[in-house]
């Protein structure tokens, strides 16, 4: 009983002292620019569909970050795995695309944007479709090429290098059993070469997910940008607003945890084995 | 009687890493009837887990062959069963999918493969953990696990990689009766790699003895003795010391 109180407590205590700090700070500075007083932040947090700064609420430019991040981290996902077992399975692959793909692992992100920028400029999937008005193009012209890109280049390495260890880490002796007991190719494939490597590919992708998910705000910092939380946050920063600036960088660790714990949660309850099984 | 099982002059040999070539296996020839149980005994690099490899058809010979009911062995074959020494079930499947993953491969109904694999648990005394994973069992539990799934096919010829070779002493010697249990019961071809001499005097009718590497076949021995067999009998202790002894030449010898 006790245990579980203080289980409990235990990790809030840092959080309620920065709290503490956050507004002792704010009222000894006195200055809404350096640091706005908590409650300020809070209320911008507790009414995320209000309108602010004439960009549209706090929740709708979530939503539309959350769309763009989603699209860039599907597409290294879509990449990342299929190239990732192949790479980890055949040694030729392997060796053939390791030297091109490690040089350009240490580039960081943001590295890209100019090149991004040379061959996207600002096309958005509104220009592919070639629609020019109406709301579908309000939509769609927010996710554009170059945000993506950046976005995909971050998920990318992550996803595909946990793929090719957890191929490259199955048991020899789990293929040979399966060959012995009389499965085809496809069915080592299917039903033993992936379940063996899935919990390093989910790792993978969780923290894939995290990484694209951190290379939103400069993805959002490219021209044409006109909404997004790494938007807001830029725009309210030329306006001064630092309680939105704040608010908006909350909001990105708040989603950006939430789809760590979903992911968490998902290797606790369907990959305990790995953990278990060392 | 016609064997079930003939190697015919096999060898085998691997390139290392330096480019060097190594030879494992050195032109076994060997023959075993149906329902024989054999065991293989060597010191350790002769190239018995090869010979083991090849006959599963997990790899193919460098020279000569492996007849199975005078069919060459060129892949592996459901007929064909083999336990591992460890680390073999599949660690994201309970213990009854385990067991049915045989069947299953071969796009058995869930029903009856289900059916199959509780029986063989049952037959390995594991029924009561059909729900458990790997991890949560013993080192022994596990290999009576890897011993039903073999089973769950229902193989003519078992073959078994020094399956208990990881296990405690007392574990050891539980599984041994057990297997006899099961092979008296169920009627397999046993060909059976250890490197325990007590174990393949215990176990077998026939142990193959091989030479250091590159392995060849020095000594086939008769184990002429009534099952189950005591290891406090006199007889029992002359054949495992016969047995040391020839083996202690071949270790002898390889260091000279």
């Amino acid at each position: 009983m006790k245990n579980k109180i203080l289980n409990l407590v235990i990790p809030t205590i840092v959080p309620a002292l920065l709290v503490v700090i956050w507004m002792y700070a704010a009222w000894q500075i006195g200055n809404q620019v350096i640091l706005p007083p908590i409650d300020k932040v809070v209320t911008l947090l507790s009414h995320p569909t209000e309108d602010q700064i004439s960009m549209g609420s706090l929740a709708s430019n979530v939503a539309v970050s959350l769309v763009r991040v989603l699209m860039g981290y599907l597409m290294a996902a879509a990449l990342g795995i299929p190239l990732g077992i192949v790479m980890g399975y055949y040694a030729l692959v392997f060796r053939l695309m390791n030297t091109v793909l490690n040089v350009f692992r240490p580039i960081p992100p943001l590295a890209w944007v100019p090149l991004v920028m040379a061959w996207f400029g600002v096309a958005s999937f509104a220009t592919v479709f070639g629609i020019e008005t109406g709301k579908l193009y309000i939509y769609l012209n927010n996710l554009k090429f170059s945000m993506i890109f950046i976005i995909f280049i971050g998920g990318f390495y992550p996803i595909l290098t946990s793929t090719i260890h957890g191929v490259m880490s199955v048991n020899r002796t789990w293929i040979d059993s399966a060959r012995v007991l009389g499965a085809t190719e496809y069915q080592v494939f299917f039903k033993v070469l992936l379940p063996a490597a899935m919990p390093s590919i989910i790792n993978g992708l969780r923290i894939g997910l995290g990484i694209s998910w951190m290379c939103l705000v400069s993805a959002e910092m490219l021209p044409g940008s006109i909404s997004g939380v790494g938007y807001l946050i830029t725009h309210a920063y030329t306006l001064a607003s630092t309680d939105i600036v704040m608010a908006g960088m909350i909001s990105i660790g708040i989603v950006g945890t939430l789809m760590d714990r979903i992911f968490y949660y998902i290797e606790m309850k369907k990959y305990s084995w790995q953990r278990l099984a060392k | 009687m016609a064997p079930i099982l003939i190697a015919n002059d096999v060898s085998k040999s691997f390139e290392t890493k330096n480019g060097e070539e190594l030879h494992a296996v050195d032109s076994v020839t060997l023959s075993v009837s149906k329902n024989d149980f054999v065991c293989i005994v060597g010191p350790s690099g002769c190239g018995k887990s090869t010979l083991l490899r090849i006959t599963a058809g997990l790899e193919p010979a460098s020279s000569g062959s492996v007849l199975f009911r005078e069919h060459e062995i060129k892949k592996p074959n459901p007929e064909i069963g083999m336990v591992f020494q460890e680390y073999s079930l599949f660690p994201w499947l309970a213990v009854i999918d385990n067991v049915a993953s045989g069947p299953e491969f071969s796009r058995m109904k869930k029903s009856e493969r289900l059916k199959i694999a509780a029986h063989y648990l049952e037959v390995v005394g594991m029924s009561d953990f059909a729900s458990a994973f790997p991890h949560e069992l013993s080192g022994g539990m596990r290999q009576r696990v890897a011993i039903a799934r073999a089973f769950a096919n229902d193989p003519e010829l078992l073959l078994m990689d020094e399956p208990f070779g990881s296990l405690d002493a007392h574990t050891r010697i539980l599984l041994q009766r057990e297997l006899l249990r099961i092979w008296e019961t169920h009627r397999k071809t046993v060909l059976f790699v250890t490197h325990g001499v007590d174990e393949a005097v215990y176990l077998a009718d026939r142990v193959v003895i091989m030479s250091a590497r590159p392995g060849k076949i020095r000594e086939i021995l008769e184990i002429d003795m009534e099952r189950p067999r005591s290891r406090a009998n006199h007889q029992f202790g002359k054949l495992a010391d016969h047995i040391l002894q020839q083996l202690e030449h071949e270790v002898m010898g390889l260091r000279n």
